[in-house]
């Protein structure tokens, strides 16, 4: 980015992949005890490009590939985490968790709870999620309820470059484990084109984005979209072009699920009195009904009209019609406002 | 054993030619015909032919992420598996599953694009042939790299202990997407494996369809006559990168061509010649394969795109009632809009 100020450049424009690597790096440069484990993590420098650059900086002990062995180094992460290290372990797809879920929901997010505080597991889980590119249901999942649901984990999920950074050195620093889900269409890789929003200006210096604070994204008084992810971006794209019929419609990224915010989605309902939510994951039991759910304990005489896109309890199919059916489009977005608009 | 051979090499070479289409100059996983991922497997058609030579249609095979070689030699509907994996209505999945996600019931073929999680279906497979009293058999294929995969060695034990008729095939490629295997194990011969569960355990070398072939004859028979599993390791080659797209930027420049110098298909070929078979009759073979697979490829492009309300359908074998489109007021139990 050019600029004309005599200092050194302190913001560039970054992919969320580089910015999430960039604060990957930083803090392994300033702390020995943090390491990267996954697969393809090391020469490939991850299939999404989440740890490009790291083995040449830092070589094969502390970016390690490992064995297509979920359990056993997602749960070496867990016990070298009690030890006091701060391991970064990836889960290339959210969707394998089924073959290692225990090392993550019975021993990573319940150890500190059930040793009644005397351990605690200081580990970074990272995971891609998302679909749009037909990689059908064992590829495409986001399950961001899932991990949301389960007591002992925090969850964040960046949107944009930015947000990427700050999470990633939020999530390392912190004492609890994280499970940070970054979207694969958002990544900015060569061949899965991301749209404009996530590539974001990125300051050089490390800096945290606290959890629990969403992200006003852009104001309105007519409706509040609740989203996270990739569909921030949906939403950002239907507001504008609601706007341009006049509808104000309030977005807020989440960014944390883990803690979440509730706050910030309570005073906007407060305001609009509409609510919709948007989810890449399924319908029922998820995200949006948690949304709706806060909503109305919290201002419910407030509530005129509430809406919710998910994938509507379907695997996620593979043909490219299918898929566009189940996952909400910035059409869709655009459409449940206007419903709200009695 | 041939014809499978030639016919999975010309389909993947085609199926790259067709997945490249929209797709060039820019790479876009999402454009074109055949979008998302694709694993293809030229290199190892020694390990799919060789082993289901013996198999029936009523024999079960469940493949990994990389199926087609299998599928073909398993017999699978080419027509319809072709158009599934271009996500048409009349695809063997109807557009739902895509080329990791075939399924023929009719000759007992399935995979799955969850490393090793074939296997513990082909036991399930096994023990209702066992249960059933047939000489039915399965077959459970997986990369060397999913071999280090609980899925697999607790199906190995489960298989062995109740001595089930079930043939676990090892594709041995030495590469895990960019992970060579000695990065990953220190057991260079993965048949070893066997050994800790108690039952046979072979590996054959070379990429060598007839050594497979033999291999292959005394597991599934030793399965078929009931004396349980068999741990078998074949090694084969990756001519191209993990999926379509991938730049092998960690690979060896000059590996896939000295690997291409040992084609097993041209080893077999060979072997044919050298049993008499003329030049002539491996052309009619070879064409005949190539008119199979531009028929399958024809077929494909011509069927429909799936109606997008067709996403709703098979969830569920038995739907529950009001078999209405989830999300909608109907499918809640009544609206209020
Ligand atoms: C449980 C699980 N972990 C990781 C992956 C991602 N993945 C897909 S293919 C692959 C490599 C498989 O290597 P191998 O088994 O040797 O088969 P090959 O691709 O070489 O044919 C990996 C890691 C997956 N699909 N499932």
């Amino acid at each position: 980015m050019a600029t004309t100020e005599p200092e050194p450049v302190a913001e560039r424009d970054l992919t969320m992949s580089r910015a999430m690597v960039e604060a990957v790096a930083t803090e392994m440069r300033e702390n020995d005890e943090v390491f990267v484990m996954g697969e393809d993590v090391a020469d490939y420098g991850g299939i999404f490009d989440s740890t490009q650059g790291l083995l040449d900086e830092f070589g094969r002990d502390r970016v390690m590939d490992v064995p297509i062995s979920e359990t056993a180094f997602i749960g070496a992460a867990v016990g070298s985490a009690q030890a006091g290290m701060r391991p970064i372990a990836e889960l290339m797809f959210v969707d394998f968790f089924g073959v290692c879920m225990d090392q993550i929901y019975n021993q990573m997010a319940k150890n500190a709870y059930m040793s009644g505080g005397a351990v605690n597991v200081p580990m970074v889980l990272t995971t891609a999620v998302g679909g749009t590119y037909s990689d059908a249901g064992q590829h495409s999942q986001t399950l961001y309820g899932t991990f949301a649901h389960l007591p002992g984990m925090k969850v964040v999920v960046p949107s944009t470059a930015y947000d990427a950074k700050g999470l990633m050195h939020s999530a390392i620093r912190d004492d609890d484990p994280v499970v940070y889900m970054f979207h694969k269409r958002l990544m900015g890789l060569g061949w899965m084109p991301a749209p404009p929003g996530p590539k974001t200006p990125v300051p050089e210096e490390a800096y945290e984005i606290p959890f629990g604070e969403a992200d006003v994204k852009r104001e309105g008084d007519d409706a509040t979209v609740v989203t996270l992810g990739l569909h921030v971006h949906r939403a950002l794209e239907a507001a504008a072009e609601l706007a341009d019929d006049g509808v104000e419609a309030e977005v807020i990224d989440l960014r944390t699920l883990v803690p979440l915010d509730t706050e910030t989605v309570v005073e906007s309902v407060r305001k609009t009195g509409r609510l919709v939510v948007v989810d890449e994951d399924y319908r029922s039991f998820g995200v949006t009904g948690e949304i709706v759910a806060r909503a109305a304990e919290g201002a419910l005489s407030d509530l005129e009209a509430v809406e919710r896109l998910a994938i509507p309890d379907v695997p996620i199919p593979y043909a490219r019609p299918l898929e566009e059916e189940v996952n909400p489009a910035t059409e869709d977005i655009a459409a449940a406002v206007r419903r709200t608009q009695g | 054993m041939f014809s499978d051979m030639v016919t999975a090499r010309y389909y993947e070479e085609r199926l790259q030619e067709e997945y490249l289409e929209g797709k060039q100059p820019a790479f876009d996983i999402s454009a074109g015909p055949i979008p998302g991922e694709l694993h293809l497997a030229a290199g190892h058609e020694a390990a799919a032919a060789g082993v289901c030579q013996h198999l029936r249609d009523d024999d079960t095979v469940t493949a990994p992420h990389r199926p087609h070689h299998v599928a073909i030699a398993k017999g699978v509907d080419l027509d319809r598996m072709t158009a599934e994996i271009f996500g048409r209505r009349t695809g063997l999945c109807k557009g739902k599953g895509g080329h990791m996600h075939l399924f023929d019931p009719d000759v007992n073929f399935a995979c799955s694009g969850i490393i090793a999680q074939g296997c513990p279906p082909a036991v399930g497979a096994a023990m209702a042939a066992k249960k059933r009293g047939t000489d039915g058999v399965a077959v459970a294929y997986l990369g060397e790299g999913a071999i280090d995969q609980g899925g697999f060695l607790e199906s190995l034990n489960l298989a062995s202990v109740h001595d089930l008729p079930v043939v676990f095939v090892v594709e041995d490629n030495d590469w895990a997407i960019s992970m060579p295997k000695e990065r990953v194990t220190d057991v260079k011969n993965g048949a070893q494996r066997a050994d800790g569960f108690d039952m046979p355990g072979v590996r054959v070398d070379y990429n060598d369809a007839v050594a497979v072939y033999e291999a292959a004859a005394e597991a599934v028979g030793r399965a078929r006559a009931g004396n349980g599993p068999t741990l078998l390791e074949v090694q084969v080659h990756r001519h191209m990168g993990h999926f379509m797209g991938d730049a092998e930027a960690y690979r060896p420049d000059d590996e896939v061509e000295r690997l291409k110098r040992l084609d097993p298909i041209d080893r077999l070929a060979d072997r044919l010649r050298a049993e008499g078979v003329d030049e002539e009759r491996l052309g009619e073979l070879r064409a005949a394969a190539e008119r199979r697979v531009e028929d399958a490829i024809a077929f494909a492009k011509e069927q429909p795109e799936p109606d997008p309300e067709e996403a709703y359908d098979d969830v569920f074998a038995d739907p529950p009632e009001p078999a209405a489109k989830p999300g909608t007021a109907a499918a809640d139990g009544g609206g209020d809009e």
